[in-house]
């Protein structure tokens, strides 16, 4: 029960951020990726602001070796660098400069009722059980 | 250099950063969105609950701050329906294949120094902004037809 309240408010917290820091806006991404055109560095500014808090808290989790609220750290370990994780960061950076829009913001957009949003989050839903299905065909290999 | 608002950015970042921090400090995991969501599908009990919560959250936390603040968010999007399906599929089959998306590799990643969150990031970012690039700047398109 304490780790679904945990996420509960983890997961407005988080939400409550992208909305505050205008990453649900659309041109406001497109603008940074825009390196070319009227620049806009929001998006950096975000990126500092989150590193800031989000670093001493990797630091300390990692110190400590085990969550306040029990069970076992689950911090990816892996440090390689395979074709997999480039591959999808293309195929990420594609969709994501076609339409500015990304998971968190998309699902938090939500709460807005953009037409948008609407139309983008069960396309990416449609991707996760696409790439589930991949990996299924992939093992019987 | 229009549109540019620093001091929210940094606090809404903020934000972010200190949910990830707590997230991974109480339950021991990281607060990536794509694979926190994708998880949904194979989830079963309370591994669905919270994970669930977390999704809901991130509506929830949006919806509270239109509420109480009182700040109109404005979601400009000139991306077409076809465009906007066609970028789902891709940011979701990527985040899946490449192990994470803007925030599991771009926050929590970067903010343990891991090095594939570190290419990941560059990589992803790299790649839109060529997109952009493509469509703006060559095709001279507010967006992908």
């Amino acid at each position: 029960m304490a780790v679904i309240l945990a996420a509960l408010l983890c997961g407005a917290l988080f939400g409550a951020g992208l909305a505050v820091s205008r990453m649900v806006d659309p041109a406001v991404i497109l603008a940074f990726l825009d390196v070319a055109g009227d620049w806009n560095p929001t998006l950096a500014f975000v990126m500092a602001g989150a590193l800031a808090a989000a670093a001493p808290g990797f630091w300390l989790a990692r110190r400590r070796g085990h969550p306040a609220l029990g069970g076992d750290m689950q911090v990816p370990t892996r440090r390689d660098i395979d074709a997999r994780l480039v591959a999808g960061a293309v195929l990420f950076g594609l969709g994501w400069g076609l339409a500015g829009i990304c998971p968190g913001p998309a699902i938090a957009g939500l709460a807005t009722g953009a037409r948008a949003f609407l139309v983008f989050v069960p396309a990416l839903f449609a991707g996760f059980a696409l790439y589930a299905l991949y990996e299924r065909l992939a093992a019987r290999k | 250099m229009s549109d540019f608002t620093p001091l929210s950015a940094l606090i809404g970042g903020a934000f972010i950063g200190l949910a990830a921090t707590g997230f991974v400090l109480l339950t021991g995991r990281v607060a990536g969105v794509s694979g926190i969501a994708a998880g949904l599908f194979s989830a079963r009990g309370r591994e669905f609950a919270w994970r669930a919560a977390f999704v809901a959250g991130l509506i929830i936390g949006a919806a509270i701050v239109v509420k109480a603040t009182g700040i109109k968010l404005e979601v400009r999007s000139v991306a077409s329906v076809p465009g906007l399906i066609l970028a789902g599929l891709l940011v979701g089959f990527g985040a899946r294949l490449g192990s994470g998306c803007t925030s599991g590799h771009g926050v929590c990643g970067i903010a343990r120094l891991s090095p594939r969150s570190l290419v990941a990031t560059g990589v992803f970012m790299a790649t839109a902004a060529v997109v952009v690039f493509i469509v703006r700047h060559v095709m001279g398109l507010p967006t992908w037809p």
